[in-house]
């Protein structure tokens, strides 16, 4: 389970654009389950989950992942700890080595990396396994250099090599969004199985309200680094989040 | 005949050079202009060395130790300080000149008189044999899980983190591998020339560069063809390139433009071959 406590985090400290993200803000995300965050833009969401893993520091509060305090750990200590897809396809990936070579590096993370040879080729048919899964036909490419594959293509080796060594959570950062409609569907369904079969918790930004109702179990938006809403999937429709959004467009127009 | 050897030579000696910046231009995308400084370090550091008893065989071998730290002081300056790489390069260059000036204290230093590596056989053997060793000791590294982590720190530093690891580690063992490299080719070519230079760095940047570049001409889609083996190939017809220009009259205080003038056309040839490769490879990436 991730309990964020009391959470503080403002930019541009002490000048007139001095602009307070969060202010003594709390969370907590369920253990083995699918958490969707939505918002507007400039909301907080994905300033939070760059605090959670680490590439920005709080300014206070604490963050417990299980039993461990991450919140003072530098954003690699965290990573071990912590599978993070990014919106860019190219950031999960290497993308001058092949699929194999990727996979590889992802299987030795947090055994540290030493002088030994890379690819241990009795973990292939694990490899090859967990590619069938994603039935795009990379298991038959385990050559291929990454940079010849398409966006969806990488992105999926980048969730599978995100959560390879069932991190404690998972973050999709809006994983899908640089895809187009198509592969953006296909991408989302592969991660509902991901997430179902390997039971991760997992924290989901996403703009998409129907993606963030259909393949989460809990949906919570943000508005001004607050939680404004929060509620299980099943019990919201796409309409209400909707009709949540366009009254607080009429608030910020009001204001 | 004997313009083939001695290119031949030069180029295998050049190789080291082109391996070691191969790490950093072209593995890590650092532009490391420190190795302007580390090659006559390296050949100082010999010099040094041999002067003071020390065996030619160890002498080469303190120099690639000691070249490293050259690459240290870099990584240094552009991870922890801040700066950037190209200045942090620079700086540790304009270092190197005083060093390289106080090891002996003379900018020039005949070694005619001093044992050197080459006299236990043939000069072209015994640097064949070395950079076999040095391009199989770094292929070998570069299979390894610290191999690939270097590879990946220059493809995608927040891979290297999400795996746990902090890539300026990677950084300062990829720019000590490669400064080692360059000092080693310095020391190579002070024993093969008879003589250290305090000029003997100026402009090797460009016969380095030259080297990677031509060496990725070759058979550019060939996937079995190491980065290591272009470099070496690329060092050596750069070389052969450069000695029948001598040969045909050129006046060899010209031989720098011409150093850069080949850099500057293999690079438009290999530009130009990758439009057209993006051209007709248009639309052949399959969608998932």
């Amino acid at each position: 389970m991730l309990k964020i406590t009391k959470l503080s985090k403002s930019f541009n400290k002490e000048s007139d654009n001095e602009l307070h993200i969060f202010n003594d803000f709390n969370l907590e995300i369920e253990e083995n389950k699918c958490t969707a965050i939505i918002g507007p833009n400039g909301c907080g969401k994905s300033t939070l989950l760059n605090i959670i893993s680490g590439s920005i520091m709080a300014d206070q509060g604490e963050i417990m992942l299980d039993e461990n305090d991450i919140g003072k750990l530098s954003e690699e200590k965290r990573a071990i700890h912590i599978g993070r897809v990014h919106q860019d396809p190219s950031m999960g990936v290497s993308p001058s080595l092949t699929i194999l070579e990727n996979m590889s590096l992802a299987d030795k993370k947090g055994e540290g990396f030493a002088l030994r040879k890379l690819v241990n080729k009795k973990r292939i048919p694990k490899y090859i396994e967990l590619l069938k899964d994603l039935d795009l036909g990379l298991e038959d490419k385990l050559d291929t250099k990454v940079k010849f594959l398409s966006g969806g293509q990488r992105q999926s080796l980048s969730l599978i090599m995100a959560a390879m060594k069932f991190p404690d959570l998972l973050l999709l950062d809006e994983h899908t969004a640089a895809l187009d409609p198509k592969t953006s569907h296909v991408v989302m369904s592969k991660t509902k199985e991901l997430i179902d079969k390997y039971k991760m918790t997992t924290i989901m930004i996403s703009h998409n309200m129907k993606d963030a109702i259909d393949y989460s179990d809990r949906v919570i938006m943000l508005d001004k680094g607050e939680i404004v809403l929060d509620k299980a999937s099943k019990d919201i429709t796409e309409d209400e989040i909707m009709d949540f959004y366009r009254s607080k467009l009429d608030e910020h127009l009001l204001q | 005949m004997k313009l083939l050897i001695t290119s031949l030579e030069q180029g295998l000696i050049f190789s080291i050079l082109a391996m070691g910046m191969l790490i950093t231009y072209k593995i890590l995308d650092v532009s490391d202009l420190s190795v302007e400084g580390t090659f006559p370090f390296g050949a100082f550091l010999f010099a040094r060395f041999i002067s003071i008893g020390v065996n030619p065989i160890l002498s080469t071998l303190l120099a690639f130790v000691f070249g490293t730290m050259a690459g240290l002081l870099t990584t240094t300056l552009f991870t922890k300080l801040k700066i950037r790489p190209l200045l942090a390069g620079i700086l540790t260059m304009t270092i190197l000149y005083s060093v390289n000036l106080k090891i002996n204290g003379k900018s020039n230093i005949p070694l005619f008189s001093y044992r050197s590596i080459y006299d236990s056989g043939s000069t072209l053997l015994i640097l064949l044999i070395i950079v076999l060793v040095v391009k199989i000791l770094l292929d070998l590294f570069l299979k390894t899980e610290t191999g690939y982590l270097l590879i990946a720190t220059g493809d995608n530093e927040a891979l290297v983190k999400s795996l746990g690891e902090n890539s300026t580690k990677y950084k300062l063992i990829g720019l000590m591998i490669a400064n080692g490299l360059v000092a080693l080719s310095g020391a190579l070519m002070a024993q093969y020339q008879g003589f250290v230079d305090i000029t003997m760095g100026a402009s090797i940047i460009v016969v380095a560069l030259a080297s990677i570049i031509i060496g990725d001409t070759i058979k550019k889609k060939s996937t079995w063809l190491k980065n290591t083996t272009r470099a070496i190939i690329g060092a050596i017809i750069y070389k052969i390139i450069g000695g029948i220009a001598i040969d045909l009259g050129l006046n060899p205080n010209d031989l720098r433009a011409i150093n850069a003038i080949i850099v500057i056309v293999f690079i438009a040839y290999n530009n130009a071959a990758s439009n057209l490769f993006r051209f007709k490879g248009k639309g052949g990436v399959q969608n998932a």
